[in-house]
Order: C-alpha cells, then structure tokens, then sequence
C-alpha cells in the first residue's frame, strides 16, 4: 500500500502519524529537523480542555463559546465543537502517556487563562509544549519500531505533485530534498502537510522557529492551493528581544497574577485592570495587544510597558513558572520574582494558512493540513492555550479523514513490509534554488509596516503597491516570486476586510461589520488578470449546519 | 564588538576540512554565536581575514534561538555548547589598555562523535537510533505519580542535541554504552512505568546505561538544559539495578 506523507514533525504532524499508526495505517514523517527541534517544544503555558478538575462546573461547551467569541465568531462553530468535546479526552490521553502535568492529589491542575472564564489551561510547569512533545516523540518511536512511521529528518520539503485532470486537481505525492546528500525524491501517495507557521516570512520578528521559512506555503499557494484568514497575525502582548529574533513571555504570567502597567504621571498605571474591570490582565491577546499599542502612543503615558509579576508566591515560581523566571533572568538579567519587566507585542501565531474543511481536506484531493499551517478553529485571534490542542486534534481529524479513505480501499498494514528501502524512493533532479536574503527582508519590512497591530487602507495599499514593483524586478527566482504571492495574498486579504474584527484593526473601519463574517480565502487563479483572488466564505454557525 | 570567528568549515562529508577566520563586528551586547552565524551568511561579499571571499552559506543548523531544541549544538573554544546560547561577549579579552571591544578568538566545530555532513552540520542519527533501541516508550499506561512528578518533568527535557555525548570519556559511536542522551529520556520511563510494564527498559538500561557508565559526570557540567543528571542517574539506577521502587 502507499503510504501517507506527513510534512512536519510537530505536535500536528506528530499526532496525525499517531493516529493513523493506531489505525494500521503506514506513514512517512518527513521533516527539516527532528521532533526535538519543532516549534512546538517552545509552547509554553498549556493545553486547554474543560476537565472540570477545579470546581467550576465547566464543561465543553463553555470552551467552545470562549473559543468562538475570541475568535470573534469567524470559526467554523462545528469544527470548534468538535475540537473543545474531545479536549479533555486528548489531556487524558496525554497523561496516559506520560506527560508530567502539575497535579494535586493524583489530580491534574488547571490555570486561568486569557479570555476564558473559568480554569481550564493543563500546564507542566511553564514548559508544557516541551514536555508533551517528549511523550508524543515516544509514542511515535514506539510505532517507529513496528514499521508503522518511517521518520525522514533533514528532508525538505519542495513542492506537491499534481495529477493534471483539469477537472479536479488531486494530490499525487511530493517532491522531497535530502538536505544531507541534497538529492531530490518523490515520495508517492496522499499527503498531510503539518508545516507551522508563516514566521519565515517575518523572520527575527517572530517567537517561533528561524527553521521555518515559509517556502513550503508558498510554494503550494503558488500551487493552486487555497488559503484563508492570512490577515489574522496574532501578536502577542508580552515578549522580549533577545539576539537574532523575539522570545515569549507566557500568558500563564498573567494567568497566575502579572499584572501589566505602564507609568502615567510618576506612577504605574495598571491600566488593563482600569479599562477591563471583568477579565483585567487576562483579557484575549488581540485587545491586550491593542490596548498595549494605544497606552505606548499616549502622551501622558511612557513608551515602556511593564509586566509586574512581583506579587508572585515563592511557590507559584518555584512550581509553576520555574522556566519563566530563568529565561529572565539569563536573557535581561531581571528577576521577575523582584522587577518588573519591559515587554512588548510581537508577533506570535498565525491564525490563517491552509484552507481546510472540518475534514482537514484542502480543495485539492488527496491534501490534507493541520497545526498552526491551517486555518481552522482560530478565528479571528487563538485563545491561549489553544494551540496545541488545534494541533493535536487537527492532525487526529485529518489522520482519521484518510483512514476512512484506507479502510474503503481495505488497504490497512499486514505488518510484513517493516521499512520502504530509501533507495527504491525514485529520484528527480529537479534544481531549486533558495531566495535570497535580500528579497525575504525586502517582503519581511513591507508586511511588518503594513500588517502590524493598527492597520490602514493608506499602508496596505502602499504595501500593495511595492510589492507589485518588487515582482517586476528582473532576475527573480521560483522561491521569490511565490513569496511575493503570498505576501500580496496577505495584504489583498487585509485590504478586503474593511472592518475590524479579533487581531484585524482597521483604524479607518474600527467597527465590525458583519457583511465580512466570513473567511477571506485567497486562491491563485494562473492566466487571469488579477491572478490572486480573495473571496469571503461566510462563516458557519451551528445551527446553520445541522 | 569585534571578533575573529575561525570555523572549521567543509564543503561535504567527502571532502576535507580547513579553518577560515572570518572577522565578524555587530554593535549588539547581547549578540551570540547563533547571530553572528546568520548576519555571515546574509552578507553578500563577506570576505575571510585572508581577504578572500567566504562561501555562502556556512552550514549550521538552528532552530529556536531559545536553548530550547538543541539544533545548533557545536564545538566552541574547545567545548560542547549551543550557538544561541554562547554570547559573545564571553570572549572579552581581558587586557590592560584593551578599549574592550576586541573579543578574543572563538573557534566553531562540528561535534566530534558524530560524521560531519557539512560545515558544522553532523548526522546526530544514531542518538535516535539508541533510544529505539532502549526502547523508551509507554505500554499501558504512563500515567505520572505524583511522587514522581519531578523526576518525569525533568527526564522530559532532554534536547537530544549530543552535548553530554561529545565530552563522555565512555561513549563512542556504535559503542554499547549510549550516554546521558539516552539515560535521560529512559528515567522518564523508569519513574512512571509499572514494576511489571518497565522490564524491557530496565533491561536495555543495564546493558547500555549501568554497565558502561564510568561517573565521570562531565555531562552534568555541558547539558545546556542543565538537568540534573546526576540525580537521574542514581535515581535510574536504583530503580533499574537495584529494584528500588519506593
């Protein structure tokens, strides 16, 4: 049988490798870098589920209508649902595993969190993502010995492969580059792409990996596939500069007590608490962020924000954010525990990327996507928390979406076959080449001006503007050219919302506008005039869909 | 800050391998090897102290940028370390009438226990290789006991970057002893498996753990993620040799 092919070893990829290991199903995890060094080992704060393990008579549903009202109601509400019913089940799984969660009486803990009423953030420590990706790597090593995933570290991914049926366009496989002897191979069969983030198109400004590059989205954008919500950049409101690029600082800071506050007249004001009496410092990252962004532009005001977490226990540092005070201390020589420190926004997630269905498909057959990558369940701006639960289940759903293809085909593992020969994965010798430094950091400052916290029709269209002139320039290559792509389906996408919505302010349309409540999805259209097109999908609601 | 970076550079695992200086100046206090690197490789024309001109890129790996994944482990000044977490600042010439913005030199290498691919690329495969071998996942159930807790947390942060490997005085690649890289994530399965579901770890953990382990403990003095592996060695030991399970 063929085997699927999973890009990305994350918590996504990960989890749909997992998933279809437990469903006989034999896969290829394909990826720049091992598990170890994925983004997802830097989540910090925690997993979201209502476990109900505090008292606070939460249930799922409550997740799902925090998700959806932070996500400023653009998720699919059905796919939320899904997501938030299965939460507590992938907590306990991931305890079954091993996950070293903070616990009380043999009972998992649960912290407060942005935008959610009630405690419902699973945390070990302040390293959560790092500890479950340790437990999720074993697992899948465990499969790994059955022959049921062959990992493919220091592989690149270069482009898909398309069937040329006009009719429906269907993914064949994937065009893949052994970094190490940089030779390029075909490997055959569906594919699952589980590729993280934009942050390479806004590198050292980002908390995520310098690993990623953006070349894969770009690469498939310019493919044919279809993306939705790229003008949804979440930043989040508390991080730091350290060298070379921006380091979070948890929102579990504020979950357990940091407080914001920036000096007006000689004295701290904690203004969050002022402005938003109910939720305070734990208001969702998109207001926290702008509410930040408005102080820093105020006369009365300094330009510094600081997060005070001095009134922390001795006890909440020493078992709840050990790792927290460390990076502080190593990164700006600041004890958190008796200064408050400088923060700022920066940008943290990216709520858009692939189109996907609440089957993880993409409008190509045979492509599936899950994680960050994607643009499910987010909405208008991520809860905290959110991320690796959107991953985990993500890359379950779209696991069990070509399991049900499998079994139809009655094509599960015998167990005979233990590992494809690498030799016999067929070779190409198909050129590339990477774009150059130049280019990225020319798109990286176009978008940062225009893409930031506030935004406005006079920067998008000046953005629009330079990137057009930037396309004409002579001596492109493949890699560049795509990357203009993307970046002009970002800003057609933010140009078209003329509204503001979650982490999409529009100064000059501060208002939502529920005309745009939907998607904006971005599509290549090869041949036309306007070659990128953006369409908003209405949003779905629950009782839309029943 | 101004500093002569020397790295051991190499086209290919094929071809041979030659120093080149390369000056390097940024106005940065907090700029670290990682950064360097980078800035190198995105200047167009960067040339060598011979003033020659410096091919691009010089191959390292990264990641995070955080000491949080362990991609850029390498050999600096002589010693196992992450690139991004190696300011440097830390190599302050500390001379009478220095204006003390001239670092003194810092040579980069490739791990030494592992084949060079390229630059200062090595092919850490057989870290993961081992831990098949140890065999260090969950059957049944895994599920952390309270008591242990700290323990499971701890043996959870391994970077498998290969630090701990370079500087062991009883690791050697194909060798039966496998080294902290994999008696740490081993610990994780010894504190939390039953008595009964640990047997093949426990196995595998004397073979490849207890019999070859000299002490030396050199490792707990390189670990970048600062584990305390001497706890969770004499922790293993007692639960895999000695059969306590308290």
């Amino acid at each position: 049988m063929q085997r699927v092919n999973i890009i990305g070893a994350g918590l996504a990829g990960l989890s749909a490798a997992i998933t279809l290991a437990e469903n006989k199903i034999q896969s290829n995890l394909i990826s720049l870098q091992p598990s170890e060094r994925a983004q997802s080992v830097l989540a910090e704060g925690g997993i979201n589920g209502a476990l109900n393990t505090m008292g606070e008579e939460d249930a799922p549903k409550y997740h799902k209508e925090d998700t959806m009202r932070a996500g400023a109601y653009l998720a699919d509400e059905e796919a939320v649902r899904g997501l938030t019913d299965e939460a507590p089940q992938i907590i306990r799984d991931l305890e079954r595993l091993g996950v070293a969660f903070n616990t009380q009486k043999e009972e998992i803990l649960l912290r407060n969190f942005g935008g959610q009423k009630k405690k419902r953030t699973a945390y070990a420590r302040s390293s959560t993502g790092k500890i479950i990706m340790t437990a999720l790597i074993d697992e899948a090593r465990k499969y790994e010995a059955q022959g049921l995933i062959s990992r493919y570290p220091h592989h690149a991914f270069e482009s898909l492969v398309l069937s040329d049926e006009t009719t429906e366009r269907a993914c064949r496989g994937a065009l893949i580059r052994d970094t190490y002897t940089t030779r390029m191979h075909f490997f055959e069969g569906s594919v699952i792409l589980a590729i993280g983030g934009m942050n390479g198109v806004f590198p050292e400004l980002t908390t995520g990996t310098t690993a990623n590059s953006g070349d894969a989205l770009a690469q498939i954008f310019a493919q044919g596939v279809r993306l939705g919500n790229l003008e949804m950049i979440q930043y989040h409101p508390t991080t730091i500069c350290i060298s070379g690029k921006r380091c979070l600082v948890t929102e579990a800071a504020r979950g357990e007590g940091g407080r914001l506050f920036v000096m007006r007249a000689g004295k701290p004001w904690y203004f969050m608490e002022e402005k938003y009496p109910e939720f305070k410092n734990l208001m969702p990252r998109d207001v926290v962020s702008r509410e930040i962004y408005f102080v820093r532009k105020d006369p009365s005001c300094g330009e510094q924000v600081y997060l005070d977490m001095t009134g922390l226990s001795g006890e909440v540092w020493r078992k709840r954010l050990p790792d927290l005070r460390a990076e502080l201390i190593h990164y700006l020589s600041i004890d958190p525990q008796t200064t408050p420190v400088p923060v700022e926004p920066g940008i943290h997630y990216f709520m858009g990327g692939i189109d996907v269905d609440r089957k993880h498909q993409t409008n190509i057959a045979g492509l599936y996507a899950a994680g960050e990558c994607c643009d499910q369940y987010h909405g208008a701006n991520r809860l905290g928390g959110n991320s690796m639960l959107g991953a985990i289940y993500g890359g379950r759903v779209a696991a069990r979406t070509v399991a049900e293809r499998v079994e139809q085909a009655a094509d599960v593992y015998d167990g005979n076959e233990k590992k494809i020969k690498y030799e016999k994965i067929p070779e190409t010798d198909r050129d590339f080449r990477e774009a150059s430094q130049q280019v990225i950091y020319e798109i990286r400052d176009i978008l940062a001006a225009a893409m930031g916290i506030v935004r406005n029709a006079q920067g998008l269209r000046k953005a629009e503007e330079r990137l057009a002139q930037l396309l004409q320039r002579d001596g492109l290559n493949e890699r560049e050219r795509n990357r203009i792509y993307l970046a002009q389906a970002m800003v057609a996408s933010a140009i078209s919302r003329r509204e503001s919505r979650g982490a999409h302010y529009r100064e000059d349309y501060p208002e939502r506008d529920e005309t745009f409540s939907g998607i904006m999805q971005a599509e290549i259209k090869q041949g036309e005039d306007i070659p990128i097109q953006i369409t908003c999908r209405k949003a779905q609601r629950a009782e839309e869909t029943v | 800050m101004k500093a002569e970076i020397k790295i051991l550079r190499r086209k290919s695992a094929f071809s041979d391998n030659y120093w080149q200086g390369i000056p390097f100046e940024t106005t940065d206090e907090n700029a670290t090897v990682a950064y360097a690197l980078n800035q190198m490789n995105r200047t167009k024309g960067l040339t060598d102290t011979e003033g020659r001109e410096v091919e691009l890129p010089i191959r390292w790996e990264c990641s995070c940028l955080q000491k949080k994944c362990g991609a850029c482990a390498m050999v600096i000044n002589g010693r196992p370390r992450l690139a991004c977490d190696t300011e440097l600042r830390e190599f302050r010439k500390k001379r009478k009438g220095n204006s003390g913005d001239q670092m003194g030199e810092i040579r980069l290498e490739p791990l030494h226990k592992f084949p060079v691919v390229a630059d200062l690329i090595v092919d850490r495969s057989i870290l993961f290789e081992n831990l098949r071998i140890m065999q260090t996942w969950v059957n049944g159930s895994g599920k952390v006991a309270e008591k242990r807790s700290d323990q499971a947390y701890e043996a959870s942060r391994c970077l498998q970057c290969g630090c701990c490997l370079e500087i062991c005085p009883n690791f050697y690649p194909g060798g039966e002893f496998f080294g902290a890289a994999a008696f740490v994530p081993a610990a994780r399965l010894l504190s939390t498996l039953s008595v009964e579901e640990q047997r093949e770890v426990r196995e595998q953990y004397e073979a490849h753990v207890y019999a070859g382990c000299g002490k030396s403990l050199a490792c707990r003095d390189v670990c970048p993620a600062g584990i305390d592996v001497d706890h969770l060695l004499s922790s293993s030991n007692g639960i895999a040799v000695w059969r306590q399970h308290g």
